[in-house]
């Protein structure tokens, strides 16, 4: 059963407002009162000057592709040739992905060019955060 | 800081066999490595004090051996681990924690007798969360994933990758235990079954069974025992992220940049005294993300410099003599034996011998970019 589908992430309850927030279609990050950081992935206090001073804010889903390899071999839930991405969001953090909605491929799979975000509901608890390429 | 010299290597061994061994479990790969390095320095398990491992636990590895320490290390970050524990052991050794440390190393890469398995991390987790789902398939998915940004970075074309691979060949045809010693060119690498884009089959390490034990003690008790003693001229370490994807910077590892300069500071040496140079590489680019963040090289000139054959035989700067992760053997863990070949290096054993080498600098990487060790050895006494 869960052997042919992608092992799913288990939230914290350091993280669980971000899951909640995929799970209605919204990339939730965090913002530093005390310094004005951005980052990911969540946790309750800032990374970069460890104020517990935090909070959650709905960021833009918007983002480049940063670096990726596209993977021949098998994993659970994926079919071979796929993309594991590392996109850069708009607002700072970089976070890994899969860019869909594309072939996967070198020639379409462009560094650099604009991503979007999508959700992909892999369960009824859990939505996976993906990106395509911003069709303009 | 640990005095130089203070402690030395005295004894060090590979595995009996090397490549695939499928009658020895993982723990008997590690206690066959630390018979043969015992009986290369003539001690034996009741003279051992200091145990230090990964991969397995040091009471493991302790109990399995019948050796009663008084001092531990179950250090594990990866294939660096090694690095670590040497440093972890000299300074443990200078302030008399204990006196004889044996380091060992086993893993059954390849025929996967006893042995664990690469899990991605628990799904809670912070790789299970956030990089997991997205079909990360152990090192060749994940470890690759920084190298198109640094080539787009440096403008760097796929052949100078390619060659990385080549070079190191040229080094293991010389070694009789490397694993595959035919020669290679960039054609035969970029024509090598796809990976990962843009990883090829020879661009990715070799996945082989072995181990490797390294034994330090006291350098006034060093002149005491058989072999030519290798002394710790100085160490490093550091951590960046378990998350590739976190890490500041796909055109360089934190991690490599912070352990290289610690240990170059404490050895007190400059580039152009070392003579010879490991760097652990699991896939080609690592030895490209060594040579920069070590200062051998300027950011982005580490594949020209390659591609000039100055690490080549021949070259003005040996690295990766025995052919590296990539030709002679990577079990999982591949540091002990960088080190392994560090210390032939110092001795004068080494089958493609750097003449006259009296510095080896040992540059190990831990997970995907995750940790750094590196250890400098000199075969000249204070
Ligand atoms: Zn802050």
């Amino acid at each position: 059963m869960t052997a042919h589908k992608r092992r799913a992430p288990v939230p914290t309850p350091e993280t669980a407002e971000f899951w909640a927030g995929t799970k209605k279609g919204e990339l939730r990050l965090q913002r530093c009162t005390a310094c004005a950081h951005v980052y990911f992935p969540a946790r309750p206090f800032c990374p970069a000057c460890a104020s517990r001073d935090v909070a959650w804010f709905t960021a833009s889903g918007k983002g480049t592709l940063y670096s990726y390899v596209i993977n021949e071999r098998p994993a659970p839930g994926f079919t071979a040739p796929y993309s594991i991405a590392v996109v850069a969001l708009d607002e700072g953090p970089r976070m890994m992905t899969n860019i869909v909605e594309c072939p996967q491929t070198p020639e379409a799979l462009v560094l650099d060019m604009p991503v979007e975000i999508v959700f992909e509901q892999l369960d009824d608890t859990i939505a996976l955060p993906l990106f395509r390429p911003v069709v303009r | 800081m640990v005095q130089h010299r203070s402690v030395a290597v005295v004894g060090a061994a590979e595995t009996t066999g090397l490549g695939i061994i499928p009658g020895m479990s993982q723990i008997m790969l590690h206690a066959d490595a630390a018979l043969n390095a015992m009986a290369d320095c003539g001690l034996k398990p009741s003279d051992i004090d200091g145990v230090a491992t990964a991969g397995e636990s040091p009471v493991a590895i302790a109990h399995y051996l019948g050796i009663t320490p008084t001092w531990t290390d179950g250090t594990s970050v990866g294939g660096c681990s090694f690095m670590l524990h040497v440093r972890h052991a000299a300074a443990a050794i200078e302030s008399g924690l204990c006196k004889t440390v044996l380091i060992t190393h086993g893993e059954s890469g390849k025929s996967r007798v006893g042995a664990g398995g690469w899990g991605g991390g628990s799904p809670a987790s912070l790789q299970g969360q956030f990089e997991t789902p997205y079909g990360i398939a152990g090192p060749p998915s994940i470890f690759t994933i920084p190298v198109l940004r640094y080539l787009k970075t440096y403008g760097i074309p796929i052949e100078k990758l390619a060659n990385v691979a080549v070079v190191q060949r040229e080094w293991a045809a010389k070694n009789p235990r490397a694993t595959m010693k035919d020669p290679i060119t960039v054609a035969d690498v970029l024509a090598s079954r796809m990976i990962a884009y843009p990883f090829r089959l020879l661009m990715c390490c070799l996945v082989t069974d072995g181990g490797g034990a390294l034994i330090l003690t006291g350098a006034e008790r060093a002149k005491d025992f058989p072999r030519k003693p290798v002394y710790i001229l100085g160490t490093g370490e550091s951590s960046e992220t378990p998350l590739i994807s976190q890490m500041d910077d796909f055109n360089a590892s934190r991690a490599f940049r912070v352990s290289g300069a610690k240990a170059f500071a404490e050895a007190g040496i400059a580039h152009a005294d070392v003579d010879h140079l490991m760097i652990y590489d699991a896939f080609a680019h690592l030895p490209l993300y060594g040579l920069e963040a070590l200062g051998f090289c300027k950011p982005g000139e580490a594949a020209d410099y390659i591609w000039e054959r100055n690490t080549a035989p021949g070259g003005n700067l040996p690295l990766n003599t025995n052919g590296g992760g990539l030709s002679y053997m990577h079990s999982g863990m591949y540091g002990m034996y960088a080190l392994q070949e560090s210390v032939r290096q110092m001795r004068g054993i080494a089958p493609a011998q750097v003449p006259g080498a009296k510095i080896s600098v040992c540059h190990g990487v831990g997970g995907m970019f995750a940790a750094s060790g590196t250890v400098i050895f000199t075969n000249e006494p204070a």
